[in-house]
């Protein structure tokens, strides 16, 4: 018998609603050393609030979140707060913090959070903002920055706390076309060096590419899952095949 | 005519002193005013509905009664009441510094309501607690957004502390008041107290234009306005 690897990061049951009305319907998943998995799916489905739930950024009406096994205490601030720093959340808005420079930006948790020194921080942060690109960009603020760059600045923040796990968030949705490629590259070049990332993403050819597992969301639940080759047989008639080629076809039009 | 001006030439350095303890009861009011105004602001936007209730009660009390009525009421009625034995001039700042700070609260709650949500989402996500995100994250852009409320409420309060003249503080007012009433030149003296008035309502305005241009968040749009 073959016992399947540990997950780096496992959610049971994620539930959660607004005001009546249910957002999550208890939804699972779990994510092994090194997993890249996608979130797809109509916008309203879910896919957002469920990232949101698994580092309780919206706390989750119910459900159980375990981190390399150990569950996390959801009624314990401290556990919270020590949680969120091994999980990196990166957002379709980017929120770096306006009023720094793409250093500081990188900068301020290391100090603040993880209580380093000032110059071992910014030699850290210079070494986050080097790996996706933006040494030359380190003193300009989010404001002088490109879509693509504020969401390369927001990854290397998320890179400089050392997480464990990655949760992002539709990271090129916000972004004209031009720029998405090179957020893209930074997320691909993380992949393939191991981390383990969730991530709500619309970018078929990316998704083909790269997700060990597709996770189609609508109404709340994960309606289905599977590996890309499944799920996308040009012959298989699932909801995300269809869904998948719905894109191609907008996209098809646009070009 | 030569008359009206020597008195003024005369009396110029007590009226000066006078405008020295104008300004600190206003630094002080304005101080004690943001130490309180931020701290209720954060409170009415992330405390509980108790907090958030009690808050409310403050702003509106101090909102509603005139300053005058207040500075009565605390010097003459609450604090010997109390058993506090607070001079005139402590009770002025204690009492502009309490009407300042509501007023002052709400220029803060506005400037945190209007930041993104998305900073104090950012924030948290990195393992901020609330306190630490709202310390290095949301006031630093909120005071930066406030300057231009705070330096109106700092003209406000300027003019509103001649009526510390009531408690016998001696202050522009005072002092004015009384050279005038032994010398019946009130056009000059009152004259030349409004220009005091006016003077530091425009450095103290001015300086703070400054401060918002020197602490402006470079590449960020919401520039313009006169200087």
């Amino acid at each position: 018998m073959i016992v399947p690897p540990p997950d780096v990061i496992r959610v049971e049951n994620i539930c959660k609603s607004f005001s009546g009305k249910n957002i999550l319907t208890s939804v699972s998943l779990g994510l092994t050393q090194g997993e890249l998995k996608v979130l797809i799916g109509p916008s309203g489905g879910g896919k957002s609030t469920l990232l949101q739930c698994i580092n309780f950024l919206i706390p989750p009406d119910r459900g159980t979140v375990w981190l390399e096994g150990r569950e996390i205490q959801i009624h314990h601030k401290r556990d919270i707060y020590e949680f969120r720093q091994q999980v990196g959340m990166i957002f379709q808005e980017f929120n770096l913090f306006d009023h720094l420079n793409a250093l500081d930006n990188v900068a301020i948790a290391l100090r603040k959070v993880k209580k380093l020194k000032k110059q071992a921080a910014i030699e850290r942060a210079m070494a986050e903002l080097d790996r996706v690109g933006l040494r030359e960009h380190a003193s300009l603020y989010p404001a002088q920055l490109s879509g693509g760059q504020k969401q390369r600045v927001s990854i290397a923040r998320a890179l400089a706390m050392d997480p464990k796990v990655m949760l992002l968030d539709e990271p090129t949705s916000a972004l004209d076309p031009e720029l998405i490629g090179e957020v893209l590259f930074v997320i691909r070049d993380l992949a393939r060096n191991g981390m383990t990332m969730l991530l709500a993403t619309h970018q078929v050819g990316f998704i083909q590419q790269m997700a060990d597992e597709i996770l189609f969301m609508e109404g709340g639940c994960i309606i289905e899952r599977g590996k890309p080759a499944d799920l996308l047989l040009p012959a298989s008639r699932t909801r995300t095949r269809a869904y998948i080629d719905k894109l191609s076809e907008l996209y098809e039009e646009l070009k | 005519m030569m008359d009206s001006l020597s008195v003024l030439l005369q009396a110029v350095p007590y009226l000066l002193k006078g405008a020295l303890i104008t300004i600190e009861a206003v630094a002080g009011a304005m101080g004690l005013g943001l130490i309180v105004g931020i701290q209720m602001a954060v409170g009415q936007v992330y405390g509980n509905l108790f907090i958030r209730r009690l808050i409310c009660l403050y702003v509106w009390f101090f909102r509603g009664v005139p300053v005058l009525v207040l500075l009565f009421l605390f010097y003459f009625g609450l604090f010997s009441l109390l058993g506090l034995n607070l001079s005139a001039f402590g009770s002025v700042i204690l009492v502009l510094g309490m009407t300042t700070a509501a007023y002052q609260s709400q220029i803060f709650r506005g400037a945190i309501e209007s930041l993104p949500h998305g900073q104090l989402k950012a924030a948290r996500a990195v393992g901020m607690s609330d306190v630490q995100a709202v310390i290095h994250i949301i006031l630093p852009q909120a005071l930066r957004l406030s300057i231009p409320g705070w330096s109106n409420e700092y003209a406000i309060i300027l003019k509103d502390s001649a009526l510390a003249f009531v408690l016998g503080t001696p202050e522009i007012m005072a002092r004015t008041h009384f050279v005038a009433s032994r010398t019946y030149q009130h056009l000059v003296l009152y004259l030349f107290a409004g220009v005091l008035y006016f003077l530091l309502t425009w450095w103290g305005v001015k300086a703070l234009r400054k401060l918002e241009t020197r602490v402006r968040i470079a590449g960020y749009a919401h520039s313009g306005g006169t200087r």
